[in-house]
């Protein structure tokens, strides 16, 4: 039975809808700037040229682009099969640990063999913190949303045990393990583009970007031309025509998951493979989170979940420029802008369906009026 | 209007309710259009109609669960803007919903105060409330124990402990919404008498159903719908089964569809001593043995809610069998075999789901999805490792022509077809697969008249090819004018199997009240 | 041994403090989940809360006015919550999320718009506080063995916020199991048609234990800032909306059991953070850090139908449509 409002046209739903829901986010972000006595227009000024316009600037935003696309992939993967998945955050966590471990096992390998175990141990240990939850769901019934919040929480102390306990690095004051070895070290962007003849400012940005536009693309492909994919999104849509369509109903929940840490466990390409060459104490912070609030405003679409991730790697970055620039507000502002997107993109999604779709109507047929419409 | 006559017999006395010109719609669809009726007091009051005739819309307009676009309601003869069901109550309506409106963690008590507790501490109000429930139940003979856990009680109990919630204010008027679809004949029975009770002690009946024996037997008018509109008001004594039944569907009841003679082959399809219980113990189906042949229609009647989705889904390898066997084209399964639907499917069993939109679509899937749906795996959806979006679209189409689909847009989302169409989908995806063995349950269930037809005369098509087809239906008229013999259930059991010439509707009216016939086992 | 039971009394002394604002967040779980909505957002209606407290009790030097603005703004929260899944049917766990983020990010922003300080509110002075509360009879009573040592040091002596959560728990109870507003809004968490259909509003009952629960969750909050710690400091609910979650789980969803889940979950941290550092016989030396993951673990294994079954309220997660 439809609603008593018209059905929002196709295009409308896909872009119009999204754009507006986050406008309506920055425009209540740009309220609370106000009144802590700033100038909100500037203030994205500052964070868009931090972000885009400095030296170094798109290198660091693409940097962070990096990290939410993997989180982004890692919530939109169990979005398909409508599960929350809630731990990508710990998901990470743990595939820091893998890749490390990983690393650590194969030691002075060169890098042909050394990356691609690291990397894939990386992607193992963030899918078995996923399974887990999603094991439970599947056979046990569990809540998924609870219990990969549990499981951030688990990784969290297993980590802090680990960290300053077994794998402290001797001598170290903070926690945080003893270096990789080399052989799984990701060259950098800059160090790459120079040996091609192009010179750009040294950043952080490293060879996990290319792997996560590749992972974009493995989503799109798995997601809509699989038939895994059919049976996620078919799990996700309706279990009980699932089940009658002879899917394993179960057992696609858990693959879902297993994807979806392997996801989030790729984070640690980029941190750790790609940067700190060493596991640090948190080193995830908080971009687990973030992943919700990118597969949410992206429609769990690699384009739409790209593009968020850039807006996030823009705001991480510009936020960093706030810093220098304003008395009053700090990075910390993008944490609130975080959260209006998802409450504004997330769930408020359809506050602004029904005006939306009466507007849309009322303009696009006007001619087709009859009486009693 | 302002005459008092007393004795009601000049219909003089106001109406207990009256409606006058009420509509309402949801988005495009005018679920009621112009509806005028008026109920007596004291009587039953009957409101017939096919499924999705509008009439649970229009009782849930009186009960304020929606309010009306347009028109007058008036209780007693005072007008009444009816908002919510607050308004409802407090103007002395009570409604008893098709599905139950009851905790089921909480004592007959508290569902009973849930509403009306008497004060702001449940203490106030609790000893009255058991008061009035055992008032209620001694008046109206609703025997009840008012400390149950209603999840305990049975569905008959429960309907009791609805009567009593409804009735608890004073209610002078009851709207009984399709009451009898989840009960026994004897329970059905049990609630007629409570009604004539009720009618007898001054309470206007409002009986919603779509069961014509229903309203011949229990009331004193009636009003029926079709298509959202009031099309007859008759009195009960005044009118016949026929003349209701022809108002109903606008149309001489068309019982009988064209067919030649089955001519079965070798049994391809059986069961034998088939049992189900539930993972919480119950036992819903209970030594069921049938033979299905080559090129015959076996029809399982029953009153809904007796065992038929199980028996589906049982045979369809959804649910897991627990005693007997089945056997499809000689491959025997046992609760011992490892069963799911991919497995009975690949035995070249097709099932028509009764509910499309839970079991046969995802409707937040394209056309061309759902045309793959059960055989994603096969190449209809494509020859390679990935998926092939053309080939997709193209058996769509083709499916979409073939089955006379409309619109035929592959990307169209299943949830934008009509039901009759989206119906067509599941069919078109399940019968063109030339099955051997083809379940299928409520194949016209919110269908319309057009497409019945063309459902029927495909299903007996595949018949005379040489398909053996299991056929549920709660449509006793569908069962009897399209299977060649018919099995009845009544509470998990098989109550026997008739052939199509001796089966007229009184002998399986029986046997779906459980009797067994005589000269015959089961 | 009388060592021993001293350090046993002040682990139990130690739970208790733990445990408050635990119980506080808990009785608001149990409020809203009773009520068919999931409520992830108590850590960040805690933290709301914990803000406002300090900053508040910082300008006014007022800890009472502090606790009564934590009070206002954990409902607001509540009503944001109730705003976005009630009254426009969004995803309950989406909403509660993005809550706890936007709590997260607003507080450091106000807080250092405020006070420049990094995201830190200013140490609140001795009077600031919510002081401990010395009973009438300490001194008498201490002449008295073992009984005068645990009135003294378990009964009496902790600030009113503590008594106020052990007050929440019989308070929740009584609501929930003896009044009309208890009977409805458990009517509403399993089968809300039931509750529509007697003619009482769902989304005002569910908006109703929201607001209850914003108010318990603003008393936790200010507990943190104003009572137990001296100041705000960012984060610092640090995961107890989730552990009085966990606790609402443990406790299937009623208020004397998530009461006992919290009093566990706070032992646990209290006997961790004695143990540390401790050699064991036969265990060795504790693992402080994984015995914090317990609450963790206990509620997944619980959850899964390891430990008993759970069963949670049936309308849970869905918002209600006519």
């Amino acid at each position: 039975m439809s609603g008593p409002t018209p059905p929002l046209p196709r295009w409308a739903d896909l872009f119009l809808l999204p754009v507006i829901n986050l406008m309506a986010a920055l425009f209540v972000c740009g309220l609370v700037v106000l009144a802590i006595g700033e100038n909100p227009i500037e203030a994205l000024g500052v964070m868009l040229k931090g972000a885009f316009v400095y030296s170094g600037g798109l290198g660091y935003t693409l940097y962070y682009t990096t990290n939410f696309v993997f989180t982004g992939l890692a919530v939109a993967t169990a979005f398909h099969a409508m599960l929350f998945n809630i731990g990508g955050e710990g998901q990470a966590y743990i595939g820091g640990l893998g890749a490390a471990l990983a690393a650590f096992a194969i030691g002075a390998a060169p890098g042909i063999v050394a990356l691609p175990v690291a990397i894939a141990g990386a992607a193992l240990a963030g899918a078995c913190w996923g399974v887990i939850p999603g094991y439970l769901q599947a056979k046990r019934g569990s809540h998924i949303v609870i219990t990969t919040i549990m499981f951030n929480f688990i990784a969290a102390s297993i980590m802090v045990w680990l960290l300053v306990g077994p794998m402290l690095e001797p001598g170290q004051q903070s926690p945080q393990s003893v270096p990789l070895p080399e052989g799984s070290y990701l060259p950098k962007m800059h160090e790459m583009l120079g040996a091609i003849g192009v010179e750009t400012a040294a950043t952080p940005l490293n060879a996990s970007f290319l792997l996560a536009l590749v992972s974009l693309a493995v989503f799109w492909v798995l997601i809509w031309r699989t038939r895994l994919g059919y049976n996620i999104r078919a799990v996700g849509q309706n279990p009980q025509a699932a089940h009658y369509a002879g899917i394993n109903v179960p057992r696609t929940i858990i693959i879902a998951m297993a994807i979806a840490g392997g996801f989030a466990g790729l984070l640690a390409t980029n941190e750790i493979l790609g940067i700190s060459h060493r596991v640090i104490l948190n080193y995830t912070a908080g971009y687990g989170f973030t992943g919700i609030a990118v597969a949410l405003m992206g429609r769990n679409h690699p384009v739409g979940i790209f593009l968020a991730s850039l807006l996030f790697g823009a705001l991480y970055q510009g936020g960093a420029e706030l810093d220098f620039e304003f008395q009053s507000i700090t990075r910390e502002m993008v944490l609130m802008i975080q959260g209006m997107i998802i409450l504004f993109s997330g769930a408020l999604a359809y506050m602004f369906n029904p005006p939306l779709a009466r507007f849309i109507a009322r303009i696009s047929a006007p001619k087709r009026e009859v009486a009693h419409g | 209007m302002t005459d008092t006559n007393k004795d009601g017999s000049g219909g003089a006395a106001p109406y207990a309710l009256e409606l006058k010109g009420v509509s309402k719609s949801f988005g495009l669809i005018r679920a009621n259009r112009d509806i005028t009726l008026a109920v007596r007091p004291g009587s039953i009051h009957g409101i017939i109609g096919e499924n999705g005739a509008g009439k649970s819309t229009l009782m849930n307009i009186v009960y304020g669960m929606h309010v009306r676009d347009e028109g007058e309601i008036l209780v007693g003869g005072e007008p009444v803007d009816m908002r919510s069901s607050a308004d409802a109550i407090s103007h002395g309506i009570g409604m008893v919903h098709q599905h139950f409106m009851l905790v089921p963690t909480f004592t007959v008590l508290e569902n009973v105060m849930l509403g009306s507790e008497g004060g702001a501490l449940l203490r106030e109000g609790r000893q009255a409330a058991r008061d009035r429930i055992v008032e209620l139940s001694e008046r109206y003979n609703l025997r009840i124990d008012p400390d149950a856990l209603v999840g305990d009680l049975n569905v008959g109990q429960r309907q009791r402990v609805e009567i009593i919630k409804a009735l608890k204010g004073g209610a002078k008027i009851l709207i009984l919404d399709e009451p009898t679809g989840v009960l026994t004949p004897q329970e059905a029975e049990q609630l007629f008498e409570i009604l004539k009770v009720l009618r007898d002690r001054g309470v206007s009946v409002l009986l919603i159903t779509h069961k014509l024996a229903e309203i011949m037997e229990i009331t004193d008018a009636v009003d029926i719908m079709r298509q959202g509109q009031i099309v007859g008001h008759r009195k009960t004594a005044e009118t016949s089964p026929a003349e209701l039944a022809e108002l109903m569907v606008g149309r001489k009841v068309l019982l009988e569809v064209e067919r030649t003679e089955a001519n079965p082959g070798d049994v391809q399809f059986s069961a034998s001593g088939l049992g189900y219980t539930n993972s919480q113990g119950v036992v819903e189906l209970q030594d069921i043995s049938f033979e299905v042949r080559a090129g015959e229609i076996l029809g399982v009647a029953g009153v809904s809610g007796n065992g038929q989705t199980q028996l589906m889904e049982v045979l369809a390898g959804m649910r897991h069998l627990t005693a007997g066997s089945i056997s499809i084209l000689g491959t025997e399964v046992t609760p011992a075999t490892e069963t799911n639907p991919r497995i009975i499917r690949d035995l070249g069993l097709r099932h028509i789901p009764e509910d499309r939109h839970q079991h046969g679509l995802i409707l937040h899937f394209e056309a061309r999805e759902n045309m793959i749906l059960g055989v994603q795996d096969s190449d209809l959806a494509g020859t390679g490792f990935l998926m092939d979006p053309a080939a997709i679209e193209a058996n769509c189409r083709e499916k979409m022509r073939d089955y006379d689909v409309r619109p035929d847009a592959p990307r169209h989302f299943a949830k934008n077809f009509s039901g009759g169409n989206q119906q067509k989908i599941v069919i078109a995806r399940e019968f063109s697969a030339n099955p051997v063995v083809l379940l299928v349950g409520q194949p016209t269930r919110g269908v319309d008249v057009g497409a019945i037809e063309f459902i029927h005369k495909q299903l007996l098509a595949l018949r005379d090819a040489g398909c053996a087809i299991l056929l549920v239906s709660v449509e006793l008229d569908e069962i009897m004018s399209l299977s060649d013999r018919i099995m009845v259930l009544c509470d998990g059991h098989n109550v026997g199997i008739v052939d199509r010439a001796e089966a007229d509707r009184q002998t399986l009216g029986l046997m779906m009240a459980g009797q067994k016939r005589e000269g015959h086992a089961a | 041994m009388a060592d021993f039971l001293y350090q046993l009394l002040l682990t139990f002394d130690a739970t208790l403090r733990i445990a408050a604002p635990l119980i506080l967040c808990a009785m608001a779980g149990i409020f809203a989940e009773r009520s068919g909505v999931i409520d992830i957002s108590l850590e960040g209606k805690m933290l709301t809360g914990a803000f406002v407290a300090a900053a508040v009790a910082a300008l006014s030097g007022s800890p009472w006015l502090g606790l009564i603005c934590a009070i206002f703004a954990s409902i607001f929260m509540s009503l944001v919550h109730g705003f976005a899944c009630i009254t426009h049917k969004g995803n309950q766990v989406i909403s509660g999320v993005a809550i706890n983020i936007l709590a997260s990010g607003l507080t450091v922003v106000i807080g250092i718009a405020l006070f420049r300080r990094g995201g830190q509110t200013p140490t609140l002075g001795r009077d600031e506080r919510f002081k401990p509360l010395d009973w009438i009879g300490t001194e008498t009573l201490d002449a008295v063995p073992l009984l005068g040592v645990i009135y003294r040091q378990l009964i009496s002596g902790h600030n009113v916020l503590v008594y106020l959560a052990l007050l929440a728990v019989p308070l929740t109870a009584f609501i929930i199991y003896r009044t009309r507003f208890g009977l409805r809004m458990r009517a509403v968490g399993e089968v809300p048609e039931a509750v529509d259909s007697a003619g009482v509003s769902v989304t005002w009952l569910r908006y109703r234990a929201l607001i209850i629960g914003g108010v318990f969750c603003g008393i936790a909050g200010a507990y943190l800032s104003v009572a137990q710690g001296g100041n705000f400091v960012r984060e610092m609910s640090a995961g107890k909306g989730y552990i009085a979650l966990a606790a609402v789980i443990f406790g299937n969803w009623r208020p004397l059991r998530a009461f006992m889940a919290c009093l566990m979950f706070g032992f646990l941290e209290a006997a961790t953070s004695r143990l540390q550092g401790v050699d064991l016989p036969l265990i060795g030396e504790v693992p402080t850090q994984l015995m914090l993951a317990l609450p963790y673990v206990l509620t997944v294994l619980l959850l899964a139908g390891f430990i008993g079954r759970p069963s949670p309220p049936a309308a849970i997660g869905q918002p209600y449509h006519k």
